[in-house]
């Protein structure tokens, strides 16, 4: 069976089918992450004072994330172009870069960032045991400056144990550094480098802990939109690269021989929805790695 | 690597679109240094206290948690330019079919009803 109008344009739409077909799709996408921003910006909105956190991910890596995506998504447009200009070589070339581009996105992602999250732990402070703590929050002098009170202590845990524990007394973690100098102004804004906790330990009871987690998606609102955000568009990556490889193996070969026009469409296809993919990751970046 | 070699392409097809998108591809390239630019743009700015600069260039008070609020305000309107930038030249959408924009049109009404109603469940009209 032939399938009709994939490289001649159907007259009463004036397209090629799968060009509308991907705008559909592209549209329940844009549905799709809409609702999870929506639900972003107003988790936000109503977050209790000091319960949003700033600077808890890596910003380098984050930007080394976003200029590959952004890479690709020029890769991707280019092999389209080879194709139209008939250069399947330098197709070949091309979209072999973006299938990389893609795979070290994923393999930053999910081998590097996800993991750390899953080794740092927060510790919630009682709001009565607060006081108590305030040589690592310092939140008299941030309460004087009009900001946001610190309401939990990050950083490596060292005795694991204590968790499940019901005789340990208490928590001993390495601090994150924000915590070793807390009244230092540098301190009030997130740093561009990750600083990872120092050696310093700071003893919490367990009493005056409200929960005690890693920075997982059960942490708190932001970690839970983060992850789920990320994991959704880490798997729409995964998708790209995938159709990506196929598009790149031998069988393109003959779909090229036969009608260069049809590769050349289908190409621009999966090249829409790379650069949607890369257009999400553009709001992404700042909301959830610079704000 | 075993591929088919360049086909040369039938003249009035040639015409049609070989040119052009040759001048395409100088496009894309600079569009893509744009975008790289621009990212790192929006990292250095989230390091700028806009709530501080505003309130000492126009002498005015700004509470820090409203800084923030400019700093965010600053952060989405370059995320825009250059998610336009994506969609207009990557996407080809600078100039498409008129079915596409029609779709486009529906998209942005739902997704703003939406939005419309997560704001609802979050002002909470009833109980209010």
């Amino acid at each position: 069976m032939e399938i009709p109008y994939t490289i001649s344009s159907r007259p009463d739409t004036g397209l090629w089918n799968a060009k509308v077909g991907i705008w559909l799709f592209l549209a329940s996408e844009v549905m799709l992450f809409g609702g999870l921003f929506s639900a972003y910006i107003f988790l936000r909105l109503d977050a209790a004072p000091g319960m949003w956190p700033h600077g808890l991910l890596n910003v380098p890596v984050g930007a080394f994330n976003t200029a590959i995506l952004i890479l690709s998504s020029v890769t991707v447009v280019l092999a389209w172009a080879s194709l139209k200009m008939r250069r399947y070589n330098a197709y070949w070339w091309w979209m072999l870069v973006s299938i990389l581009c893609g795979i070290i996105f994923l393999v930053v992602k999910l081998g590097y960032e996800w993991p750390q999250k899953f080794e740092h732990f927060g510790a919630l402070i009682k709001p009565e045991a607060l006081a108590k703590y305030e040589k690592y929050l310092g939140n008299e002098r941030r309460t004087e400056k009009g900001l946001e009170p610190r309401i939990e202590i990050t950083g490596h845990l060292h005795n694991p144990e204590a968790l499940n524990d019901p005789n340990a007394k208490e928590y001993e973690i390495g601090l994150d550094p924000v915590y070793t100098d807390p009244d230092n102004p540098t301190n009030d804004r997130p740093h561009f480098f990750y600083l990872p906790p120092t050696d310093k330990i700071g003893t919490i009871e367990k009493a005056d802990v409200e929960r005690i987690t890693t920075f997982g998606p059960w942490h708190n609102n932001y970690f839970a939109t983060y992850f789920t955000i990320t994991g959704l568009h880490g798997l729409h990556v995964l998708g790209g690269v995938l159709v990506f490889i196929y598009m790149w193996l031998p069988v393109s070969r003959k779909i090229y021989q036969r009608n260069p026009e049809h590769l050349a469409n289908r190409v621009e296809v999966c090249g829409l929805f790379w650069h949607f993919v890369d257009l999400v990751w553009i709001f992404v970046f700042p909301l959830f790695y610079l704000l | 690597m075993n591929n088919p070699p360049d086909i040369a392409q039938d003249p009035a097809e040639h015409e049609e679109y070989a040119h052009g998108v040759h001048q395409h591809v100088m496009r894309y390239v600079l569009v893509g240094c744009i975008l790289l630019f621009f990212t790192g743009v929006t990292v250095w700015l989230s390091y700028i206290d806009f709530g501080a600069f505003f309130s000492w260039l126009f002498h005015i008070h700004i509470a820090p948690s409203h800084g923030g609020q400019l700093n965010i305000a600053v952060a989405m309107i370059l995320a825009a330019i250059k998610v336009s930038l994506v969609v207009l030249v990557f996407m080809h959408l600078a100039a498409e079919k008129r079915l596409i924009y029609r779709i486009l049109i529906f998209t942005i009404v739902f997704v703003l009803g939406l939005f419309w109603l997560t704001y609802l469940a979050w002002y909470n009209p009833i109980v209010r």
